[in-house]
């Protein structure tokens, strides 16, 4: 079987000594559930000598607040836990939704909300094996020179395979970061950045501590996720839509965002306008749809051809504004 | 899913046969308490790692070992120079080595081997084994396979890389075809796939001070094995033991000796100590042995009313990078399309190409759920052309019982009609097919698969089973056979089939299987085989001990002999049941009067017609028969097509146990939409040096629970005359007409044909896109693309038909 690297393991009990940890000890990564991290070590693709678990820090577990001022999910909180919370189903669908399509329940019961707005960013040329990887001489993500998905690309094209986070961007939630410097809070959509090596914007110390949900309120939001099956799978286009909407139907604000089609959770702010001022209806549908696809970009990084990757963008923006119409 | 369980068999007059006994390793199954080969450890032991090649062809100009060697921890160290003795499963590819010698041939061949106090450390020393490479052009495709090369991959085989070809021909198909008032030729690529048992390939090896070998491993054939590590280790055949552990999962995948297996024997021998090798999965998809992509032309005559009159079938294999079973394969590409349908003039040529990617072998259903596909999608097309049925043009056409078809295969019971029959009625195909709502339809299918192969692998007149029991004076029974549990349920079969004789419960009968110390020769778990020769092998052992025990009982009670019968562990009087003993008893009085009490039995298949060369490939005691229909639903906006139900019947002849049967039913179901839906065994180009797209349970994928359809099942037939108790195989026939009736009802839904597996929601979408332009609505291999390969002149053979007596015609002077 595939072994793990030798590492140290730390149990800090409090997100101060967690980020204290992660300061002194310099070589290290941050461990919640472990299934991002631990396969991706097996594979040789991370090898931190020290690993900080947080897994006995009780503050990254909480969920706290309301619908009318906003909640707090602690980045510790479990994916199953997330999707079944009474409050987020029923106020944040979109969010439990989106948690409740991650890979399988076992991964759910492991995998955090926190690790999942984190995930590393997936290729088919990345996430293999070492001895895989060697054999195509390894690529820039790891160990290499190469993006084997554009060669003469000077940056690294893994993608953005998250559930969660295109969710996050689309809502406009905010994270909270803590370090060793002290906190800081930030809209989601400031924690991705366009590169598959660099593709967030944080400090390796700094620690994810919390998920803000704004309030709920005149908005609806939905979460549509393409992938081969019905469960296991990573998406290979997901599409997050917020909606606002005036008393007479017609969209107020409108916010779409595509994961799996780059190395960030990509908004498309040319669908937004095709129906921002507008009822929904299937022509305003159609044009979102429409605008969505062009900037879409599918790398063959993931399952499936990318040409019909980027043809399902059209489909699966249509199918979610449909949704968030009725 | 709610699985149906339609059948006859409740009614079997016998006491264990028909009935759905519990398996007798189930508890042991259930409770996690039955040991896999990785379960498995010996104080002292050691760990093995496999070095494997990263470049797909190349030369290997040195191999340096001593920085490995150095690594504390590390006890031995092993290349190819040590193992030079080649080996592989059939005779005449002997073109494997346990280590490579001078060339690797796909990424994952193996090139150096560690044994270490763990795994870590035996990995660790891999990467410090320096191999400098030559590289060669590396072979990716058939058509690369087919084209004239320098460099060919192996230095045997029939023209290049083309590692064999074949070309018969079974009457007159020009002539023949002449007389057809429709011809339709039309091609299909049917891509590869692999097993993907859940258990990952383990063996544990004992090298004993006194000079012998104990090796355990997750095999399905410890006889093969224990051949050719005699011959690669150079050791006395008597002291080498193979033990077969149970397999969690074989499929074909643990059906040849594997470099592996040998090593770690060497190992053991180097280090005299005890050596385990659990491979990762992603060696697990370089030992592969999985299905041949094969491009294939069928081109076909009928009249009108559907009947055959001739068919010219071709088809290329890609191979792999070794020979494995690859010369049964291409003949099983040929050999079934005559089974199902009446085909009076055959001709069939198949080459199978060297490429440098894993080697291909046997998959459920070994090198005919290809040529089925193609056939069952191509007789589709034929009946819409001639306005017929499918279903019914079908059942116009069937090959009768008790034949003899055109190449010379034997049929024996023939329930394909009854099959066809009983989906029709459940599925309401006549109120369905070409009826509902766009975006959802019917396909249907049908298929025949070997129960068991008629030949062993190597020539020998022996049998290919045996089965010594032990009648043990306290009422048990023991039963040792060479078989091996794959899961199938081999071992409950063997117990079903005593217990019967014997009057006993299957409970009551221990099995041992799968030792070569301890059990007599049985060929293995492949060809679906087990039932029909253990069965049959069974039967004659439990025979003579019911015999024994009957003769002893009669005349020590003063029964008459002809008036025992043995029922619910007694031995009595049928016209006094009061007057007998127990079964234990019994046991006793022939103990007392004749010593111990032990039989055996054998089996070997009946000589088949066929005298040509190529002849040995496609005989078998009895064929079984299958049908199938599937309900799908397309998104015509994405492709994705949803399977929520087959209806299956499968002619087993008899049942021994319904529910086991059922089982292999919805497994091969299962793999069958795996196969049509999703799974694809493929490689990088060249550029990227042919790696694996995706050699991982994640990414390879395979249907989950959420995928997989409804199945209704249905055991229809009438006992088989060959078969044990009537019985015919059933773990691969019934994948077969998965993928075709799949695809047809793609048609139906859509009006559009996929010709590949497999059937990726791109491929519909092309095809319907192209359709929406006017177009034919076809995505598939170009047929103008189709490779030309100058296959040698047919072995020509007279069918029966015309007087032929099996053997080939002589070759005419050129």
């Amino acid at each position: 079987m595939l072994r793990l690297p030798p590492f140290r393991l730390v149990e800090p009990r409090t997100v101060y000594q967690a980020v204290v940890a992660h300061a002194e000890l310099g070589d290290a990564a941050y461990v919640a559930g472990g299934t991002d991290l631990y396969p991706n070590m097996k594979r040789r693709q991370q090898t931190p000598r020290n690993v900080i678990s947080l897994a006995r820090i009780p503050e990254l577990t909480e969920i706290s607040g309301t619908p009318a001022e906003g909640v707090r999910i602690g980045a510790g909180v479990t994916l199953t836990q997330l999707a079944r919370h009474p409050m987020i189903v029923e106020h944040y669908p979109a969010v439990a939704r989106a948690a409740a399509m991650v890979s399988t329940p076992l991964l759910r019961n492991m995998g955090t909300i926190g690790g999942n707005l984190l995930l590393d960013t997936r290729c088919n040329y990345y996430d293999q094996t070492y001895e895989w990887r060697k054999a195509i001489d390894f690529c820039m993500k790891r160990d290499g020179a190469v993006c084997w998905v554009a060669p003469s690309s000077p940056r690294c094209w893994a993608v953005q395979s998250s559930d969660g986070a295109p969710v996050a961007v689309a809502i406009g939630a905010e994270l909270t970061l803590a370090s060793v410097h002290g906190a800081r809070r930030i809209p989601a959509s400031a924690l991705y950045r366009n590169d598959g090596i660099q593709y967030l914007a944080k400090e390796p110390g700094e620690l994810l501590v919390s998920y803000l949900l704004p309030p709920a309120g005149a908005w609806r939001a939905t979460y549509h996720k393409l992938r081969r099956r019905g469960a296991f799978d990573f998406p290979v286009l997901g599409v997050a839509a917020r909606l606002d909407f005036a008393p007479d139907g017609v969209v107020t604000a409108a916010r779409i965002v595509l994961g799996a089609v780059a190395s960030l959770p990509l908004e498309v702010p040319e669908a937004a306008a095709a129906i921002v001022g507008k009822p929904l209806d299937p022509t305003t549908i159609a044009a979102a749809a429409e605008a969505a696809f062009r900037p879409a970009k599918p790398m063959d990084n993931t399952d499936f051809p990318l040409a019909w990757r980027k043809e399902m963008v059209r489909v699966y923006v249509r199918r979610a504004l449909e949704e968030l119409a009725r | 899913m709610t699985d149906v369980l339609h059948r006859a068999a409740d009614v079997s007059p016998r006491a264990v046969i028909g009935k759905s006994w519990r398996k007798v390793d189930a508890s042991a199954k259930v409770t996690g308490e039955l040991r896999f080969a990785d379960d498995l450890t010996l104080p002292r032991m050691l760990h093995a790692k496999l070095l494997r090649s990263h470049v797909p062809h190349a030369r290997i100009r040195r191999i340096d070992t001593r920085r490995a060697a150095a690594l504390p921890g590390v006890a031995a160290v092993l290349t190819g120079r040590d193992l030079p003795t080649p080996f592989g499963i059939l005779p005449v590819s002997q073109d494997e080595h346990a280590l490579c010698v001078d060339l690797v041939r796909f990424v994952g061949d193996p090139v150096a081997a560690v044994a270490a106090r763990d795994e870590e450390t035996a990995a660790e020393a891999c990467t410090l084994i320096d191999v400098e490479y030559e590289p060669l052009p590396a072979v990716g495709s058939i058509a690369e396979g087919l084209a004239p090369c320098e460099t060919p991959i192996h230095d045997h085989g029939d023209r290049g890389n083309v590692h064999k070809h074949v070309a018969l021909e079974f009457g007159d198909v020009d002539a023949a075809m002449r007389d057809a008032e429709l011809v339709r030729e039309d091609v299909f690529f049917y891509g590869g796939s692999t097993h993907l048992p859940m258990e990952e390939h383990a063996a544990l090896a004992h090298w004993s001070p006194d000079g012998t070998l104990t090796l355990w491993s997750s095999t399905q054939t410890p006889h093969y094995v224990h051949r050719a590590l005699s011959a690669v280790l150079g050791l006395d055949p008597a002291r080498v033991r193979v033990i077969a552990t149970p397999n969690g999962g074989g499929f074909g995948g643990k059906s040849d000796p594997f470099s592996h297996e040998i090593v770690v024997a060497a190992l053991a021998r180097a280090t005299g100590r005890p050596v385990k090798v659990c491979l990762t999965r992603e060696e697990v998809f370089a030992c592969h042995r999985g299905r041949h992509p094969t491009l294939m032309r069928v081109r076909t005559g009928v009249r009108r009313d559907g009947s055959i009159v001739a068919m010219d079938f071709t088809a290329l294999l890609d191979g792999g990078a070794y020979g494995s079973y690859g010369v049964a394969s291409t003949y099983y590409t040929g050999a079934l399309q005559t089974v199902t349908y009446q085909v009076p003039h055959y001709r069939f040529r198949g080459a199978r190409v060297f490429t440098n990617t894993a080697p291909c072998g046997p998959k459920r259903g070994h090198g005919t759920p290809q040529p089925r596909f193609a056939l069952e999608c191509h007789l589709d097309k034929i009946a819409e052309a001639l306005a017929l049925d499918p279903a019914e043009m079908r059942k116009r056409i069937l090959q009768p019982p008790h034949s003899v078809t055109a190449n010379w295969l034997r049929i024996g019971s023939m329930g394909l009609g009854a099959c066809i029959d009983a989906v029709v009625a459940a599925s309401g195909w006549r109120e369905k097919f070409r009826r509902l709502p766009y975006g959802r339809g019917m396909g249907i299918a049908c298929s025949s698969y070997i129960s068991g192969a008629g030949l062993p692998i190597y020539w020998n007149d022996m049998p290919h089973s045996s089965v010594q029991l032990k009648l043990d004076r306290s009422g048990g029974v023991t039963a040792f056979c060479g078989s091996i549990d794959i899961g199938q349920g081999s071992d409950s079969v063997l117990a079903a089939c005593v217990a019967e004789v014997l009057g006993l419960a299957p409970g009551d009968v221990h099995v041992v299987t799968g030792d070569t110390n301890l059990t007599p020769v049985d060929l293995g778990s492949y060809s679906s085989r087990v039932t029909m020769m253990t069965g049959h092998a069974a039967i004659q052992a439990a025979e003579r001990a019911r015999d024994a025990l009957a003769d002893a009982v009669a005349a020590r009670c003063g029964i008459p002999r002809e008036r025992l019968v043995f029922t619910e562990r007694r031995v009595l009087d049928a016209e006094d049941p009061e007057h007998g003993v127990s079964f234990a008893e019994a046991v006793q009085i022939a103990e007392a009067m004749h010593g111990a009490v032990g039989t055996v039995g054998s089996y070997t298949p009946p000589r088949a017609p066929g005298r040509y060369k190529g002849a040995g490939v496609g005989p078998s005691p009895a064929y079984s028969y299958s049908c199938a229909v599937a309900e799908v639903e397309v998104d015509p906006a994405t492709g994705i097509v949803r399977v929520p139900k087959v209806w299956i019947a499968h002619d087993i002849g008899q049942a021994i146990n319904p529910t086991l049967a059922i089982g292999q039913i919805e497994g091969s179901v299962y793999m069958g939409l795996g196969e049509i839906l999703m799974e694809e065994m493929t490689y990088r180009d060249a550029s990227r040096n042919l790696v694996h797209h995706h050699p991982s349970m994640l990414e390879y994928k395979s249907p989950t629970t959420l995928e997989m359809c409804e199945v209704e099942s249905f055991l229809v037939g009438e006992p088989e005359p060959q078969g044990p108790f009537g019985a015919k195989e059933v773990g691969q026939g019934p994948l077969l007409p998965i993928p075709p009736a799949v695809a047809n009802a793609l048609y139906d839904a859509i009006g559009v044909r996929v010709d590949q597996v497999p059937c990726t929601p791109q491929a519909v979408l092309r095809a319907l896109k192209e359709k929406q332009r006017g177009g034919a609505g076809r995505y598939g291999p170009s047929p103008a693309a189709f490779p030309e390969y100058a296959f040698p002149e047919p072995l020509r053979v007279r069918t029966p038909a015309q007087g032929g007596d099996g053997r080939a015609a002589a070759r005419e002077a050129r």
